[in-house]
């Protein structure tokens, strides 16, 4: 390998990145020449012909099908080299890119580490001190999907279930609260481990059935159990008050304090960062036990693992009761935060966003899931202007991060455990 | 005569119409090291997946007494983690690591069932759970040392030599503290000296640990010169057993064994 790099880094950029994956230019000109025609012709309909029904005339954008050309000619030459560059990189993949090598040397480092941690905490206290309401309640919403992430990464991305409903624990905690304010006047700080012990409960349940089926099975019965949750509330007017949902949510009480919406908003803020910092505790605790190392044996290979002594059963349970316990957490969380909750908020979308969150961020890796949430959940907010494209951007990101960093952005890695002399045992990360 | 620890009983398993194991029985006395031997395809496997819980046998009864007191328990039914929870460990023929983890948590794996750390103790990480995570780590560290595995301690389990991921199993599957370790096929894939060594090994573990152990094996030297009886698969049903000496004289066995060739 170190041979082909030499030769590779002796030959001159220029030509690698025109030959990249091809025997020669000319072979290469012609294969992007090729790929240009087929998306040409692919996207001919969309990009052309443009029908105007009301007027009933038909408009042909000609000179947009040269644009097509032209972008994808030169793009199929950095797609091409983007992947060559992959392969010769193959060993190194494996490898920590720069980033996890900073984060690495940050947290091996004592003082550093405790440096960092105190530059974040005093970010997280000051954040909405400095900036106004509007981008507050994005971190919120941001911080939620921290949470939803981090609790969905116990269920896929340490135990290996592939959960596509994941959204109906998130529902069933928002409706719990919403619905036991309304009745009962009950207040967030009681609901709130209401949510938590329903999701684990409601976890528990749909966990018997169905954790006898495994990957696509178990994927598709729970994609169904969370449109069936939705349909449910949806449908169940005399309980759930049906499509028009339930309005003024009390927001969570301070001693009994009357606060405008700002003081909320930021009241709200740091309860979210509570909740972060005890999910990342839990998690992290969790995922370094005895029980995190039967849920990841489950994930490698299951029948080593019912081999080696561990109730397979059992350890599914957990896992989902545990993911659950956080979405409902959230789920009162988000109830609390909007005030209004209907149905349409838990869609098979939020599912599939949280799901996103934790592969594009890296499975199994807590640092990653964060990362994967501020990217997917604050760059769309940011770019409001390209709402029409969120899932187009979307879409693009996940196929490249499947494409180039299958492991996600910033993988998961092992904790070294020391011995010998001292006994002890010591997180050399996360 | 003490009482065996493992009593296999006219088992049969059928894969729809093939028959793969065919009345079979075995025993395997306590600290004693038994090889099961027999053509490729004959149920070696086969016979491992019975006794382990992976298959439920057809018919014919398995039984175990881990104590070797005479009182023994019908296992067959029962799900591999029972199993193996009862006292029976075994390593895969085609070896079945948990690749993404390291080979010291690879080892800790196996001490799930002999411990007993909550979800409430993980998080807490109360006295309790932390004394019991450093007997686990210190176990499972001594027992990467007994199969010379110390050096790749952190190293995941699927960067680490494949001749060395076979010990890496077998320590695994020691950390189950098992009454009875049984092998498939450990020495394949191996070279003559790694093979020694593993003999000696394997040799090491029956006196240090008092367990017996049971081995399928295409390596007749190595079966030969270590075990104390061996037993012969052919087509699903037992046809020889006895010691060494016994079974390289044995017509039938030899037939089995050349038979095949002829056939081929
Ligand atoms: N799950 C299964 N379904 C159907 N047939 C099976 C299954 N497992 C094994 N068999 C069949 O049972 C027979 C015995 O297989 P087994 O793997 O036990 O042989 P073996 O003695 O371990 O051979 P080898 O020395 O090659 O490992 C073979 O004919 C095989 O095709
Ligand atoms: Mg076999």
């Amino acid at each position: 390998m170190s041979n082909l790099t030499q030769e590779t880094s002796q030959q001159s950029f220029i030509s690698f990145f025109l030959t990249a994956g091809c025997d020669s230019v000319a072979h290469a000109v012609k294969k992007s020449f090729i790929v240009a025609i087929w998306f040409v012709f692919l996207t001919f309909p969309i990009m052309v012909i443009q029908v105007n029904t009301i007027e009933k005339t038909v408009v042909w954008h000609w000179n947009k099908i040269g644009y097509v050309a032209i972008a994808v000619f030169f793009g199929s030459f950095l797609w091409r080299w983007l992947l060559a560059r992959k392969e010769l990189k193959k060993d190194e993949s494996t490898e920590e890119t720069r980033i996890e090598g900073l984060l690495t040397r940050i947290q091996s480092h004592p003082l550093l580490k405790l440096a960092s941690l105190g530059v974040l905490a005093l970010a997280a206290i000051l954040y909405p001190q400095v900036f106004d309401l509007y981008q507050t309640n994005i971190m919120v919403s941001c911080l939620v999907y921290i949470v939803l992430g981090l609790g969905l990464n116990i269920v896929v991305g340490l135990a290996g279930l592939l959960d596509l409903g994941y959204v109906a624990f998130y529902a069933v905690g928002a409706y719990a609260y919403a619905l036991s304010n309304m009745h009962w006047g009950i207040g967030f700080w009681f609901a709130l481990p209401l949510g938590a012990v329903l999701g684990t409960l409601l976890g528990l349940l749909l966990g018997f059935p169905v954790l006898r089926l495994r990957g696509d099975y178990l994927a598709i019965v729970t994609l169904g159990f969370g449109e069936i949750i939705r349909l449910v509330l949806e449908n169940w007017g005399d309980i759930t008050m049906g499509p028009s949902g339930i309005s003024n949510i009390a927001r969570p009480g301070f001693f009994g304090m009357k606060m405008s919406i700002m003081d909320s908003t930021i009241y709200m803020y740091y309860i979210m960062i509570g909740l972060v910092i005890f999910t990342i505790f839990c998690v992290n605790r969790l995922q370094n036990s005895r029980i995190g190392r039967a849920w990841l044996a489950l994930r490698e290979d299951e029948i080593a693992c019912q081999a080696m002594g561990i109730d397979k059963m059992k350890t599914k349970l957990l896992a989902f009761a545990l993911g659950a316990t956080w979405a409902g957490m959230a789920g009162v969380i988000f109830a609390a935060k909007t005030t209004f909750i209907n149905p349409a908020s838990f869609t098979f979308w939020e599912s599939a966003m949280i799901l996103s969150i934790v592969v594009i961020g890296g499975m199994g890796s807590i640092r990653g899931v964060i990362a994967g949430a501020v990217i997917l959940i604050l760059v769309p907010e940011y770019l409001r202007n390209f709402a029409e494209f969120r899932m187009l951007l979307f879409g693009a990101i996940m196929v490249l991060v499947m494409v180039f960093r299958p492991q996600g952005l910033i993988s998961a890695k092992r904790k070294i455990y020391k011995y010998e002399a001292s006994n002890t045992a010591s997180a050399a990360n996360e | 005569m003490n009482n065996p620890v493992l009593n296999v009983k006219a088992v049969c398993k059928d894969f729809g119409g093939v028959r793969a194991l065919d009345e079979a029985e075995l025993s395997v006395n306590d600290k004693e090291i038994v090889a099961l031997i027999g053509p490729n395809g004959a149920g070696k496997t086969t016979f491992f997946n019975c006794i382990t819980g992976i298959y439920t046998p057809t018919s014919g009864d398995v039984l175990i007494d881990p104590a070797a007191k005479g009182q023994a328990v019908r296992i067959n039914g029962k799900k591999p983690n029972v199993v193996t929870e009862l006292g029976m460990a075994r390593t895969f023929q085609n070896i079945r690591l948990f690749p993404s983890m390291t080979a010291l948590e690879n080892v800790m794996i196996g001490t799930h069932c002999r411990t007993k750390a909550s979800v409430w103790g993980a998080i807490t990480r109360n006295k309790a759970t932390r004394e019991e995570e450093q007997a686990v780590i210190k176990r499972s560290y001594e027992l990467l040392q007994l199969v010379g595995l110390d050096e790749f301690v952190n190293e995941l389990a699927e960067n680490i030599p494949y001749g060395k991921q076979r010990r890496l199993e077998i320590a695994r599957a020691l950390a189950t503290d098992p009454f009875l370790l049984l092998l498939d096929e450990p020495a394949a894939g191996m070279n003559p000296q790694e093979t020694k060594e593993l003999e000696a090994l394997i040799c090491q573990i029956r006196d240090q640990f008092g367990i017996s152990i049971m081995l399928i094996e295409h390596d007749m030297k190595m079966v030969m010169s270590m075990s104390d009886r061996i037993y012969v698969l052919d087509y699903g049903r037992m046809i020889a057993t006895g010691t060494p000496q016994e079974i390289a004289d044995n017509p039938a066995v030899i037939k089995a064994y050349l038979g095949e060739d002829d056939d081929a």
